[in-house]
């Protein structure tokens, strides 16, 4: 075991895995992120707390972590590398271990031009690839990325995104291997909505075996409104939703519900494609429709083990 | 090349306005081949500045000096006794420009007349981009000749990120994504498995956040 962590051990024993997303508040409201817990403590594996996501300053993923471990609920600690250097990232890592978060994604983050700071200096001291295996040094090594000794364990399970749908497509399948090679004991894709692509994708990580060094978590965005699905289409990077999708959603007298169907025919496609050993969904702004997908895709109750 | 840019009349006009007896001071080198600070745009702003002194009533003169490179010494010699007869010096060479006459003339007033905007090239006349940020360790070797440093907004090292979209960075339409155009070339040079290599993390002292930079060659020194 890594971490021992509830995912860790949902993963190894070979179930598959719910993870959703609890972002943070833009304040200082606990209860923001508590309601988050509590709504979604029974039908998910782990909580991932986004760190200033889209490069909008939010509450520290690092309390959110806290704030559901309270509830009992377990987190995944997302870091991003755009807004702390080597030495702000790994001390907030031995806080993490400290405070007992088992999971972390370790990301590059969206550029700070994205967000509601966009005057601000990136910091991309090192990248994400090079981030993953700088955990991973500190877990088994006990190593600072400097060579020092760490006093103490630093228990991590540690995960990385991979998004099959950036380009250049070839490339996608070498960067998740180098992820891997990293260290990367878990990936969560990008929403999924062309299911061709992600299949050949999966085919490519496949040829290479890599399903079988790493857990991967197919990536769901629940859908709205055609609204949202247009501008997911038109302005979010590294997101790619096919006409279809738009059309669906257009075309549908209930888009709620258009949306909870695109969802729970990606969970059965999903399924059948070796190598995915679970779901991760971004639910942003729409938590409350997390249960009810996790139940109707017959993924209830959540294991324990 | 330094690429730099003439700044706006009213921010000179806005820093000059206090010193009646003003030297516009071109750079016949990176700043005249970027078309701001050689002796024609030296004289063009000379003229604007006069014209908008007279425009508010202002009295003063404004003189028009060149020099072959303000980052030398020995150039910046050659003007001395014009500096010394005005009350402020515009310079319109790169920063490093303003700050060797600012040393050389310690009494006087140094003003920016440009604002220094990168290590580049000229694509086509009147278009000049970004190639280098002066990183202290090239690593063009690893990268195809193309450097993910100064080019790639999150200046990763390891592949494109997942923003990467029909060869555009994620951050606009407008700035192409290097890492595609590294793999572009890596592909026709048949280096591909360059991409499985994990680069490691830099070494950014040299880079300028070991504190300032200095270059000394004991074999050239006298
Ligand atoms: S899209 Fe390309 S250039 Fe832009 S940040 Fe990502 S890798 Fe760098």
């Amino acid at each position: 075991m890594k971490s021992g962590s509830n995912l860790e051990r949902i993963l190894e024993s070979g179930q598959f895995a719910v993870t959703a997303e609890a972002g943070p508040p833009k304040g200082t409201s606990s209860k923001v992120v508590q309601r988050k817990g509590e709504l979604l403590k029974f039908c998910c594996d782990a909580l991932n707390v986004t760190d200033n996501q889209t490069a909008i300053v939010r509450m520290s993923s690092l309390s959110g972590c806290v704030l559901l471990k309270e509830l009992g609920v377990e987190p995944i600690l997302q870091m991003v590398v755009r807004d702390r250097n080597r030495l702000a990232l790994q001390s907030d890592i031995l806080g993490a271990a400290a405070l007992g978060i088992g999971n972390m994604l370790c990301l590059s983050g969206d550029h700070q031009k994205f967000g509601n700071h966009p005057t601000a200096k990136g910091v991309y001291d090192i990248d994400s690839i090079q981030f993953i295996r700088m955990v991973k040094e500190m877990r088994d090594e006990h190593k600072f990325l400097n060579g020092e000794e760490i006093s103490g364990d630093v228990p991590l399970f540690i995960g990385a995104a991979a998004n099959p749908f950036a380009d250049p497509f070839e490339f996608r399948v070498t960067r998740l291997a180098k992820k891997i090679r990293a260290g990367a004991d878990f990936i969560q894709t990008q929403g999924i909505f062309d299911m061709s692509k992600f299949a050949e994708w999966m085919k490519g990580v496949r040829d290479r075996g890599l399903h079988k060094k790493t857990y991967i978590l197919a990536g769901l965005i629940p859908i709205k409104s055609v609204g949202m699905a247009r501008y997911m289409r038109n302005n979010v990077s590294g997101l790619d939703v096919p006409q279809d999708v738009v059309d669906r959603m257009a075309n549908s007298k209930d888009p709620k519900a258009e949306g909870v169907k695109i969802c729970l025919e990606t969970i059965e496609q999903l399924k059948e494609i070796e190598g995915i050993q679970g779901i991760h969904i971004m639910a942003v702004a729409w938590e409350d429709i997390v249960p009810r997908l996790v139940a109707q895709a017959g993924l209830m109750p959540r294991p324990i083990v | 090349m330094i690429t730099v840019e003439q700044k706006k009349i009213e921010e000179i006009n806005t820093m000059t306005k206090d010193y009646s007896c003003l030297l516009v001071l071109g750079c016949e080198m990176c700043a005249a081949i970027s078309f701001a600070g050689g002796k024609r745009q030296v004289a063009e702003l000379a003229a604007a500045i006069r014209l908008s002194r007279k425009g508010s009533g202002e009295e003063g003169e404004v003189f028009e000096e060149s020099v072959a490179r303000q980052c030398e010494p020995e150039f910046i010699d050659l003007v001395k006794d014009k500096v010394a007869d005005c009350d402020a010096v515009l310079s319109l060479a790169c920063g490093a420009g303003v700050q060797l006459m600012a040393e050389r003339f310690s009494d006087k007033v140094l003003l920016p007349g440009c604002n220094t905007t990168f290590l580049g090239v000229t694509e086509e006349l009147g278009v000049w981009s970004e190639r280098c940020v002066g990183c202290g360790s090239c690593v063009l070797d690893k990268t195809a000749g193309l450097c993910p440093i100064a080019r790639c907004s999150k200046q990763l090292l390891n592949g494109p990120c997942g923003g990467s979209m029909k060869g555009k960075c994620e951050i606009s339409k407008d700035v192409d994504c290097v890492w595609q155009l590294i793999i572009d070339r890596l592909s026709r040079v048949n280096q591909l498995d360059k991409l499985e290599e994990i680069f490691p993390v830099k070494d950014w002292t040299p880079a300028g956040h070991g504190g300032p930079r200095k270059l000394v060659r004991e074999d050239l020194k006298s």
